[in-house]
């Protein structure tokens, strides 16, 4: 469903991403891991179609990116991103209801509109904060109020950039179960992610970036090798089992003295 | 959702007791409930009402109204509640094709109409020179668009400067007049002129509203939501230029109208554009009407210009809502 091939993105002389091969099929999780500046966020607005590419080609669903207008896009996908600031008293549930948007056609949203805005806050349990300005809201319940949004756009791509953060953990949990049961849904979900534990346990394919490049893609066990992580990180990593039986990564420190 | 509903229907009733009020008020007093009756069967004080004072108050109605719009607007797509109909260079430019006119043509030329042409086309020029400015390759970013507004605003001010020092005494007073904003020469052939402008400007603002909401959420987010961002801000400076542009013509630089009026919508029921900008249109309509009849009849004979009188009352006002409701006001 979604395929890139060859892709670059330059700013000036400086290629952000390059050469990047990919395809995704329906009904897979995706995590993007790299460290700052390896292209994460970038190769997600690419997808999305807000960033055009100077080299290759992608493809959403079986057509070129650039054949959907910004509103058919915004029907097959949605992109989460850090806390948007906003200067306006909107209420978070009017904020939610902005994911409506794409489907509306100029018209008023319909009480149909209207509860699956609220089934989206009561998915995130953001329904408790629905009446609140969004503007007063801490960095967490934003981050819940904006994943709302996207789950009301009801795209069947979710573009998530960084979707964990601010988050405490039980929230991160829970914000990837919901990734998953996406997933079985039948839709795909990309997501940047630092936290390579975070990422292991839930993704089903991990794209390892490191300077624009696509230096290892596969399943999260064959990509988060130690040695793998070092050579991308410049830091030692070393895995270690769990008496569950999970293998954790953690970056290896220098041991006490 | 309910009280927007309500807040709508009450500005809208407002608004014709406030016009009805405006007009009736003067050296000559109609009462107001009088006006049908006066209108009807042509009693004392028909010519009055005819000639002199509904051209005014509806001239002033109008230009309230597009000034409010026209500064939600671009709150909107500035996302920054300080953002001013002004920002876009339009009314630095209208001061100086005003100025311009007043001091190197003068008056023989093309008569009453020779300054609202000129300030009308340099106000749309200079915005054309803002956008243009901000243009890049593929996108008009709204920081460079407000950084090139900014730009053209000052140098636009030099150039009233500037011609302010070359004017003579008559040429003077004539442009501080003009600067300073009022009513005093409405006319319906002016109305005639400046409503059709202003009017195909507030209905491209207002088909906006949705886009604008969207947009609060920052550029990107509203084209993930499938906005055209690009044609969001043409339109949107497109509207704001002719509708700010007809409205300074006719009634020279008349500030605070379109920071107040939007501000004060969004404290009573949020921050939807559907709503903020039908509300600013008929409070910024009442707000003006006011305030120009507050400025005819407070120094009887004399005349205060309405510009002032706006940032004297609004100064004030805009304190008051800023202690009263500090975080509401930050937010909105």
């Amino acid at each position: 469903m979604v395929e890139l091939e060859q892709v670059g993105y330059r700013i000036a002389q400086k290629w952000i991403v390059r050469d990047i091969n990919l395809k995704i099929e329906t009904g897979e999780f995706w995590v993007f891991a790299g460290p700052n500046g390896a292209g994460k966020s970038t190769l997600l607005r690419l997808i999305s179609g807000e960033l055009s590419p100077q080299k290759g080609k992608i493809r959403l669903f079986g057509h070129g990116i650039y054949s959907y207008s910004p509103q058919e896009l915004a029907r097959i996908r949605a992109y989460l991103q850090q806390k948007p600031e906003v200067n306006f008293p909107f209420r978070a549930l009017e904020i939610v209801l902005l994911g409506r948007h794409p489907h509306l056609d100029g018209a008023k949203e319909t009480p149909e509109d209207w509860e699956i805005a609220r089934k989206s806050m009561k998915q995130v349990e953001a329904d408790v904060f629905a009446e609140r300005l969004y503007p007063t809201l801490s960095g967490g319940e934003a981050s819940r109020v904006d994943l709302a949004r996207i789950l009301a756009q009801e795209p069947r791509l979710f573009l998530l950039d960084e979707p964990t953060n601010h988050l405490d953990p039980r929230h991160q949990v829970q914000i990837l179960d919901l990734c998953c049961s996406i997933v079985q849904s039948g839709k795909s979900v990309i997501a940047a992610i630092h936290d390579l534990n975070l990422a292991a346990m839930y993704a089903d394919k991990v794209l390892m970036l490191r300077d624009g490049n696509a230096v290892a893609v596969g399943t999260p066990e064959t990509v988060f090798t130690p040695k793998q992580l070092e050579s991308v990180y410049d830091l030692p990593f070393e895995a270690l089992r769990t008496s569950s039986g999970r293998t954790l990564i953690t970056p290896l420190l220098p041991s006490p003295q | 959702m309910q009280n927007r509903t309500n807040i709508l229907l009450i500005l809208a009733g407002l608004l014709p007791i406030s016009l009805c009020i405006a007009a009736g008020v003067g050296a000559y007093q109609i009462l107001p409930w009088r006006i049908p009756r006066v209108l009807l069967f042509h009693e004392d004080g028909f010519e009055v009402l005819i000639y002199v004072r509904f051209p005014r108050v509806i001239l002033s109605a109008i230009v309230g109204a597009v000034l409010a719009i026209s500064g939600a607007t671009l709150q909107g797509i500035f996302r920054n509640p300080l953002a001013d109909p002004g920002l876009i260079g339009v009314t630095a430019g209208a001061g100086l094709g005003a100025a311009l006119w007043i001091v190197l043509v003068g008056s023989g030329f093309l008569g009453i109409w020779g300054v609202p042409i000129a300030a009308f086309t340099g106000g749309i020029l200079v915005t054309i020179g803002v956008w243009k400015i901000a243009q890049t390759r593929e996108s008009v970013p709204t920081v460079t668009l407000l950084l090139a507004g900014i730009a053209l605003n000052s140098f636009a001010g030099a150039g009233i400067g500037l011609m302010t020092f070359l004017a003579d005494e008559e040429q003077l007073r004539s442009l501080t007049f003009w600067l300073l904003g009022g009513f005093g020469g409405a006319t319906w052939r002016a109305i005639a002129v400046t409503f059709p402008v202003a009017l195909i400007g507030a209905v491209v603002l207002f088909r906006l509203a949705r886009a604008l909401n969207a947009m609060t959420l920052g550029e990107s987010e509203a084209y993930h939501l499938g906005v055209s961002t690009e044609s969001l801000k043409r339109w949107a400076v497109f509207g704001v230029a002719l509708s700010v542009g007809a409205a300074v013509s006719a009634a020279g630089g008349i500030g605070f109208v379109g920071l107040i009026v939007p501000h004060l919508l969004r404290l009573l029921g949020g921050a939807d554009h559907r709503y903020v900008l039908p509300g600013s249109a008929i409070g910024g309509a009442i707000l003006l009407v006011s305030a120009d009849l507050f400025a005819r009849t407070v120094a009887i004979p004399a005349e205060l210009p309405v510009g002032v009188v706006t940032a004297l009352l609004g100064g004030p006002f805009f304190l008051w809502l800023l202690l009263r409701f500090k975080r509401e006001v930050v937010y909105g």
